[in-house]
């Protein structure tokens, strides 16, 4: 624990070996791919599949009426169809399925269905469809939530105020291992799903409820996950792999393509928000006023839960007492949006920071200043009026940050190629400015507002070949993320046995929960740690009957039992012979609570996690390039469990961030996406990665196992704002939208 | 179709190859070697980073047919039987895998550029793999691997 033992599946990563879902095969498999709709909104007059059925080497094509449960789905609410039967409310919603010997028989046969549409108006204005009279995507209207939050004096004034309008584009999770599955129907009727995914538990409830099976008959089993970013949260191949196998009895692999992958899962919602801080002339914050809408797309998704992050940790971690939020969550023909990495909170961030900027120039504060005399400590209450009980230490992140050595200045000895575009030679450097910003967060880590967050942990211990060896089985994914090493070190800190084995994740034990929010290596770990302690109890207990001595007097230490003064009184094999100790754990962290639907005050979230980042970059003013040059963070993280994952995940949270201030979004016109590939989906090369320097606090959290913060989203809350402000820096510009194209900063 | 190709070492021989598919393709679904990946099939990613005749191509912008009497040879021929190759090593190492998606092609160009260049720049390092994406790393971890695997190549 606090080292960095390597992973695991590093070696089968670096082979070649390791199966990740678009890998896998079977013998006697076919093929599956999904027709989508070309049309934003449109109704559904027919299906004719005949023409499709008669390509050699199809097996099966499947529409709505194939669906044999609910042909309804969605993480919070079912409203998305399995298989759209009236109507297609946005471009690329599933129609029609095709199994195939040959994926590109399926994907011709696929275009042999006939599907009459009539083409309906699209509602792709988030803005107008918040109106009365707009017209509805769902019945009975396009609000999916409406979060208010109204604290303190709601007629409070103030000598300084600022506000502002800030936009936020469309950012794509982008991991690279396409949505695949592979379904295996199996003898018992049933079907056995191998599939990349964020939360098997709530795949297998959607999936039992389309399939109308029961959860027994239908059995996930994690893949090799490609990353995720919640990406992977709602279904994509499920439920149609599921039932292309269940009907043709064969083997079915679905495995969508670049262009598919950009339809096939949700966004990060576009944001329209509308700020205003009013302030003491010594630059305190007296009041903060904001609207948000975010664009939810055509279906819920985790629209509503978005919608909470963004209204009630909306303002950042500062001290605001007097406080009017509305945050929105609307329907609309576009793309559905749900959960991407910072949930609502990365959209706000470049607002709150953008603003600050600007309080900090009114009253003649440098900007590190003004968020450290505003931000948050531990004790002080956020907007909703939650105390905040551990360390909140945003004004020690800002300052170490803004401490750590600033790049070398470009001189005329500067290579060349560093400059922005000047990999393409655009430049020796005649327009090129430099700026710097500063950006700080916090985010909820876990799940919020009352949800029941638990995580399931079984653990065995016993003995094979004369050495002890633990067995972990939980079903939370590892994406990427490096959760299987976590499990394996907590279960060797807690048994002191050097062998520990990670069971493949599946649904044979109970849930683990989302590996979102941040929460795995907290709950699941903590699921760990439960379940190892309750192991470590029975194994005493059998050792307190051999030895007749009470088990409170005895300890586990390494393979050995001793006593109240370490001496060693038995081997651990003695005690368990041939008799394995298993037990299973469901194990949850402290409750959250539902706000007040009318004041948005309540205890919505367990803990917060608090990044700061510093950004430097040169732009050249001419053409509108930027290159970013430093991006330096520091990060609180309670407990560092493996310190080497935990700047991993900072390096490439930070990216990401930086990737939408930049150059990450899907352009969506009128309904129509209109870059679904990696052409024209621009995200950031290791050209566009500045070096980065990282500083890890560690202020244990004491409600949390081992003290541990969340890790993973912070670092790209905090990044993009901090690069937006280099670029205001530099230019003078006001760049009220992101990403920040070369228009924008060339433009008037 | 039939195509025969030699791929790390080994000759395949694989019938009824329809001449749309691509090396990558073929490699993995009809070869049975999946470790080149296939993020985004229209050569933007590098993912599928094979080498070809030494070269390294996009292998899912070669079409099969392409790769006919030629000798390919990807990740899984990387390593010397159980012994990982240094950059293999490096990459596990210094945490430079996360999801893992974008190693093989990864280590293929690593693999190229320490091939031609045993002591790059980090500048050099950069521009060598800008055609290689990786989502998970922000790449300060892969860099740091590529120093490594440089270093440990000239001391051995
Ligand atoms: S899969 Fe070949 S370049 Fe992306
Ligand atoms: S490690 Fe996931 S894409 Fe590079």
């Amino acid at each position: 624990m606090g080292d960095s033992p390597l992973r695991p599946d590093g070696t089968l990563k670096v082979t070649g070996e390791f199966a990740y879902a678009s890998d896998l095969w079977h013998d006697d498999m076919v093929w599956g791919v999904t027709l989508r709709s070309p049309h934003p909104h449109a109704r559904i007059r027919r299906i004719d599949v005949s023409d499709a059925l008669t390509v050699p080497g199809v097996t099966t094509v499947l529409t709505a009426d194939d669906v044999p449960g609910d042909n309804a789905f969605g993480l919070e609410h079912a409203d998305q169809p399995v298989l759209a039967s009236e109507f297609v409310r946005y471009e690329g919603e599933p129609v029609a399925l095709v199994a195939a010997d040959h994926p590109e028989t399926a994907r011709r046969a696929a275009a042999r269905i006939r599907v009459d549409y009539e083409v309906l108006p699209a509602v792709t204005d988030p803005l107008r469809a918040m109106d009365p009279d707009a017209p509805p995507v769902h019945r009975p209207g396009n609000l999916v939530r409406h979060l208010k939050l109204r604290r303190g004096d709601q007629t409070a004034t103030a000598p300084v105020v600022v506000s502002l309008d800030f936009e936020v584009g469309m950012q794509d999770q982008a991991f690279l291992g396409p949505e695949s599955g592979l379904a295996v129907p199996a003898e018992d009727g049933g079907v056995d799903l191998y599939v990349a995914t964020q939360w098997l538990h709530v795949d297998q409830r959607q999936i039992c409820l389309a399939l109308g099976m029961e959860p027994e008959r239908v059995r996930l089993h994690l893949s090799g996950v490609g990353g995720a970013f919640g990406g992977r949260e709602d279904l994509s191949v499920h439920v149609h792999a599921c039932l292309l196998a269940l009907r043709t009895n064969r083997p079915v692999k679905m495995s969508y393509n670049r262009e598919e992958s950009f339809f096939g899962h949700v966004h990060r919602h576009p944001a329209s928000m509308t700020y205003e801080f009013g302030a003491e002339r010594d630059g305190t914050l007296v009041y903060a006023r904001a609207r948000t809408v975010l664009d939810g797309g055509a279906y819920a998704s985790s629209t509503a839960a978005v919608v909470g992050n963004a209204g009630t940790l909306g303002l950042g971690p500062y001290r605001i007492p007097n406080v009017s939020v509305d945050a929105y969550g609307v329907f609309t023909n576009n793309p559905p949006c749900g959960a991407m990495r910072g949930f609502g909170c990365v959209q706000a961030a470049f607002a709150h920071e953008a603003l600050m900027d600007e309080l900090a120039d009114a009253v003649g504060l440098d900007r590190v200043a003004i968020r450290q005399r505003n931000g948050m400590q531990e004790g002080d209450r956020n907007i909703t009026g939650q105390v905040i009980d551990s360390a909140a230490p945003v004004a020690e992140l800002l300052q170490i940050v803004a401490d750590l050595p600033m790049p070398p200045e470009r001189s005329a000895e500067s290579d060349l190629r560093s400059l922005p575009g000047a990999v393409g030679n655009t430049t020796h450097g005649e327009g090129v400015v430099r700026g710097v910003g500063y950006a700080v967060t916090y985010k909820n880590i876990g799940f919020s507002e009352g949800f029941d967050d638990y995580s399931t942990a079984r653990v065995r211990l016993e003995m094979t070949g004369g050495e002890a060896v633990a067995t972990v089985h939980t079903a939370a994914a590892e994406v990427g993320q490096g959760l299987i090493t976590v499990e394996q070190q907590i279960c060797r800190t807690e048994l002191g046995v050097e062998r520990v084995v990670v069971h493949p994740k599946n649904t044979a034990v109970g849930s683990g929960g989302s590996t979102s929010a941040s929460r795995q290596t907290y709950v699941t770990g903590g699921a760990v740690k439960a379940a190892c302690e309750a192991v470590r109890a029975v194994v005493l207990e059998r050792a307190a009957g051999l030895l007749g001595r009470p088990a409170g007097d005895l300890r586990l230490d390494g393979e050995k039992i001793v006593g109240l003064s370490g001496e060693v009184l038995t081997g651990l094999g003695e005690v368990l012979g041939d008799d394995a100790v298993e037990e299973t754990v469901e194990w949850r962290h402290r409750p959250t609570h539902a706000i007040d639907p009318e004041t948005g005050q309540g205890d919505a979230h367990v803990q917060f996690a608090f990044s700061a980042h510093r950004a430097v970059v040169d732009v050249d003013v001419e053409l509108g390039l930027v290159k970013v040059i430093a991006l330096d963070t520091a990060q609180d993280v309670g407990k560092a469990i493996n310190p080497d994952a935990v700047v991993g995940q900072i390096h490439g949270g930070s990216a990401q961030g930086m990737g939408l201030a930049l150059m990450e979004e899907i352009v969506v016109t009128d309904g129509h996406v209109r870059n679904p590939s990696f052409t024209d989906y621009l995200i950031p090369t290791i050209l566009d990665m500045p070096p980065m320097q990282v500083k890890v606090l560690e202020y244990g959290d004491p409600h949390a196992p081992y003290g541990v913060r969340g890790v993973g989203e912070p670092p790209t809350i905090s990044s993009g704002p901090a690069v937006a402000a280099a670029i205001r820096a530099a230019t003078g510009k006001p760049l009220r939208r992101v990403p920040i194209r070369p228009e924008h900063i060339t433009g008037t | 179709m039939r195509i025969t190709t030699t791929v790390n070492g080994t000759e395949h021989e694989v019938d009824d190859v329809w001449p749309g598919e691509s090396l990558l393709y073929v490699l993995r679904e009809r070869m049975g070697l999946p470790g080149s990946k296939n993020a985004c099939e229209q050569g933007e990613c590098g993912s599928c980073t094979v080498y070809l005749d030494g070269e390294p191509v996009c292998a899912c912008l070669v079409a099969a047919g392409q790769a006919q009497g030629r000798e390919v040879r990807t990740v899984e021929g990387l390593a010397d039987g159980d012994r990982l190759h240094p950059v293999q090593e490096a990459f596990v190492e210094c945490g430079a895998v996360q999801c893992g998606f974008c190693t093989p092609g990864l280590l293929i160009a690593a693999h190229d550029l320490l091939a031609r260049v045993p002591h790059p720049s980090d500048l050099e390092i950069r521009e060598a793999l800008a055609g290689n994406l990786c989502r998970c790393t922000g790449y300060e971890k892969i860099l740091d691997a590529v120093r490594l695997a440089a270093d440990r190549q000239a001391r051995s």
